[in-house]
């Protein structure tokens, strides 16, 4: 068995690593006869490289393409047997079809190990390079950091900081690798030294002050902050020397600050005019005796009822919307979802339906006032979806004084009572609604209320009858007409 | 006041605020443009602090003058703590400097109520309004918001932010009213509602574009929508500073998470303050209180559990000494063990020591294979943790008894923050 060696050009070398291995693969060489050489040891060898074989480069060799973005990580591992570990996969993935479906499969793992590593690299590239400014006599300052990456990443994570940076002259300085952006290219190099690299400024004070105060004594939790920042990154970062002085410290700040008897505020800060916070009882105040200013007193109210359990679970209360001078007031049960996050009746999906019938009906809804039975919108969490729930009889009860308030300010002429809870509100009863609809019965104001049901049981109901249904809704709502005809009593 | 001595103290105003986040927005980089940053979805935390908590963003207070009196925190009317104002260029001038050494992903900008709530909303604006507007800076910005800051502030906030945020602080109004007389319950659930219509609208309309776009023979092309907080919006609630128990508090997360579709609930438990106010009497909760809070928090977000149960104590309180999944299988011995060739995801996801990751390969895996105790181990799941709940083929558990799952754990390495206060 002899051996085939491929010297590959540098550590990275990934065109030569896929050249190589295609045609390896394609003379059928199994991977425990190939070794593999990054340029540095390439002396070691005298074979002739891969190149001089004359093995078709064309026989294609298929694979997933997540393998391919494994190994374009796995290649900058510092680990020198990762061309074959690379090269013995391809060779699996050609030969045991079950491979690609095995993510157990032990040269898959260390492989995605290897991956996972130089992942990590990368990020802590990103995070722990530190620029400081040189001033080399170009207007703007040259910034330079030194950095000492695990594995062979500069030049993957170069366009990183090209892509942030890109108007900012900056050179990166490592042990193996150099790389300087100008404003307008990149320019990768050999190694450096840290004392190539510029030490602390004067800005960079501020960020020490900084970091000492961002910390909270209160709170030590060393293991958490190794496990992130890792010891070996310390030495490269400036702040790293406050760690242990930080440490120290913490335990007697905590306890001085335990300890220590509350103080006497020594003088406040002026309060500037702020509005007079709302009473929580706003309630039990007298309405002012303006309708118009009544409502927006009665609306704030709501806001704050907490007679039922659901106003503490709602967003804000939805309270109704129109002209004090409607003579066609609309109820409909409860706000939905959208309507609790908008703070305005009738905008969801239902409230869609409602303008629609409007529109065909051509009334204008400025002239409506516009509200519901209940306030706050009752749901159930799902997930994270808020489904809507039907307010029990006790709920609608304890809300019935604000519909009857909003009746009191608005006095129309007429109601129109959609569907079950609000049919119920303004009779006073339990009224079969679908027995009911399209006809007036009196309601406890001794108002005329015409009952139908609520358009939300039109979206809910059969799709094929849909039609049907919201052409029968219409004629329903259509007996109110003569009360729109009007318009406002104005 | 010199910049430095500013800084100490604004920096020292902010540490109590838990998130630092600057991941979640959307992709930019400073290519084609005049300023610099870039995001790249994963945010990058660029430093760690003794505490434990990563620095990713400078996080600091525009001013710690503040006419609220908010009990539990630092910055109220009532505390004597040093104050100090920076002006919005010497925010803008150390986030950039900041920015260039590499020492950060953005700026996280709050500040205390000065004058009134608009005034110190349009000053916090205006911050990044010239961050973004005249210094084309294309870092992450997060916002904190001032409830009842007026809509149209909100709005512009959205525009220069990658995220908002509005702390809700604690968990019940009760608590609130107590703790923090001028803040106020509804104004806060009305903001946060707020944005997320914000949100979702400016959601719905980056999807038209995209759909313009895609269109063959293209039409005339819509302008681009306009973005709001593309990172979305996030709040922050304090633990151990009222009576609420943790049933409390994550029945609170979970509407808030379903309501308003907020990125994260933040925890951060009660922490001493210098110079704390006498009618605050208490100790600090132990430090794993908040922790198990984290976790119990993503039970909710990624494995499916309900909030309600997830506490099942009567007390109301997670348990400190095991984490919340395996509090919950300990509590519903009935439950298992499940097979693990055969149980279906979401009880798969109930397995305490099986993450989400580790369910996604064990079901790719059993495709293909029977999966044994020894392919557990190479997912590098923990298998004192995992091994009382599940049936393999080379694995049979005993009845599941708290002290042999107790004692094929580790001690967890908790750090309790009470012996201090003993």
């Amino acid at each position: 068995m002899s051996t085939v060696r491929i010297a590959l050009e540098g550590e990275i070398d990934w065109d030569g690593f896929r050249a190589a291995a295609r045609r390896l693969i394609a003379q059928g060489v199994p991977p425990e006869e190939a070794s593999w050489s990054t340029g540095t040891e390439a002396d070691l060898f005298d074979t002739p490289s891969v190149d001089a074989w004359a093995g078709s480069a064309e026989a294609t060799t298929t694979v997933p393409a997540a393998f391919v973005d494994l190994c374009e990580r796995v290649r900058l591992h510092r680990d020198p047997s990762r061309f074959a570990l690379m090269y013995r996969l391809l060779w699996r993935l050609q030969h045991e079809p079950a491979l690609r479906h095995d993510p157990l499969d032990a040269d898959r793992l260390r492989a995605q190990a290897m991956a996972k590593a130089v992942g990590r690299d990368l990020h802590k590239m990103r995070a722990f390079v530190r620029f400081r400014p040189v001033h080399d006599g170009l207007p703007e300052p040259l910034h330079v950091a030194w950095f000492e990456p695990e594995h062979h990443i500069v030049e993957a994570n170069a366009p990183f900081f090209m892509r942030r940076f890109t108007h900012m002259r900056w050179a990166i300085l490592t042990p193996r690798r150099s790389v300087r952006w100008d404003g307008s290219s990149l320019t990768f190099g050999p190694g450096a030294a840290r004392s190539d690299a510029p030490s602390s400024d004067a800005g960079e004070a501020l960020w020490l002050t900084y970091y000492r105060h961002i910390f909270n004594p209160a709170r030590l939790k060393l293991d958490q902050m190794r496990k992130e920042m890792p010891r070996r990154y310390w030495r490269n970062l400036p702040e790293a020397e406050l760690i242990s002085e930080l440490t120290a410290h913490a335990l007697p700040r905590t306890g001085r600050m335990v300890d220590a008897p509350a103080t006497v505020p020594k003088r406040r800060i002026a309060l500037l005019a702020m509005e007079e916070p709302v009473s929580r009882s706003a309630a039990s105040k007298p309405l002012p005796n303006d309708p118009q200013k009544a409502l927006a007193a009665l609306r704030m109210a709501t806001d704050r009822c907490r007679e039922c359990p659901i106003g503490e679970h709602a967003t804000q209360s939805v309270f109704g919307e129109g002209p004090v001078t409607a003579r066609l007031m609309v109820v409909g049960e409860q706000p939905g979802d959208k309507e609790d996050l908008q703070g305005r009746p009738f905008v969801g999906p239902a409230g869609h339906l409602f303008d629609k019938a409007l529109e065909d009906l051509g009334w204008d809804r400025t002239q409506l006032y516009v509200t519901n039975a209940v306030k706050h919108f009752k749901y159930e969490l799902r997930g994270q979806r808020r489904i809507h729930k039907t307010p029990t009889q006790r709920e609608a009860e304890a809300c019935l004084h604000w519909l009857e308030s909003e009746i009191e300010q608005v006095k129309p002429q007429a109601l129109i009572a959609l569907g079950a809870t609000a049919t119920r509100s303004l009779i006073g009863h339990a009224v079969p609604v679908l027995k009911a609809r399209g006809t007036w019965l009196t309601g406890q104001h001794s108002l005329p209320v015409l009952v139908t049901v609520h358009p939300s049981a039109l979206l809910r109901g059969d799709p094929a009858q849909r039609d049907e249904a919201y052409r029968e809704w219409l004629a329903d709502l259509s007996q109110a007409a003569r009360y729109m005809a009007g318009a406002g009593r104005g | 006041m010199n910049i430095q001595g500013k800084l100490a103290i604004l920096a020292d105003a902010a540490k109590y605020d838990a998130s630092c986040a600057s991941s979640g927005t959307e992709r930019r980089d400073s290519l084609g443009g005049r300023g610099l940053g870039s995001t790249e979805g994963m945010g990058i935390c660029h430093s760690y602090a003794p505490d434990g908590r990563c620095i990713s963003l400078l996080k600091i207070l525009l001013t710690n003058f503040c006419q609220y009196d908010c009990l539990y925190c630092v910055n109220r009317v009532t505390s004597n703590v040093p104050r100090a104002r920076f002006s919005v260029d010497e925010v803008v001038q150390l986030t950039l400097d900041f920015y260039r050494r590499n020492c950060i992903e953005g700026l996280f900008l709050s500040s205390g109520i000065i004058q009134s709530p608009d005034y110190t909303m349009e000053q916090v604006v205006e911050v990044a309004r010239v961050l973004r507007e005249e210094h084309d800076f294309r870092g992450y910005i997060h916002l904190k918001t001032i409830p009842d800051a007026a809509p149209e502030l909100l709005a512009r906030a959205g525009r220069y932010a990658d995220r908002l945020s509005i702390n809700i602080e604690l968990p019940t109004e009760t608590g609130l009213a107590t703790l923090a007389p001028e803040k106020d319950a509804p104004a806060i659930k009305r903001s946060m509602a707020r944005l997320r219509v914000h949100i979702d609208d400016a959601k719905e309309a980056a999807k038209g574009d995209e759909a313009v776009v895609s269109m063959p023979k293209s039409r005339p092309k819509r302008a681009k929508a306009e973005r709001f907080a593309p990172a979305g919006q996030s709040t922050q609630m304090i633990v151990g500073a009222d009576a609420a128990d943790d049933r409390a508090i994550l029945a609170t997360s979970a509407q808030l998470y379903g309501s308003y579709r907020l990125r994260r609930v933040y925890y951060s438990a009660f922490s001493p303050i210098p110079d704390a106010a006498s009618s605050l009497p208490l100790k600090p909760p132990p430090l794993v209180r908040e922790h198990r809070l984290y976790q119990a928090d993503w039970l909710m977000r990624f494995y499916g559990f309900g909030h309600e149960e997830i506490v099942a104590s009567d007390d109301g309180l997670l348990r400190l000494d095991v984490d919340p999944k395996l509090a919950w299988a300990l509590a519903h011995r009935e439950r298992f063990p499940v097979d693990l060739n055969r149980a279906p995801r979401e009880l798969l996801l109930r397995v305490p020591g099986l993450g989400a990751k580790a369910v996604e390969r064990v079901l790719a895996a059993r495709r293909v294979r029977r999966l044994r105790s020894d392919d557990l181990k190479r997912l590098s799941v923990p298998l004192g943790k995992a091994l009382p709940f599940l049936l393999l083929p080379d694995h049979k558990p005993r009845v599941i008894d708290d002290a042999q799952v107790a004692a094929a754990l580790k001690p967890a390495p908790v750090q309790v923050q009470a012996a201090l206060f003993a």
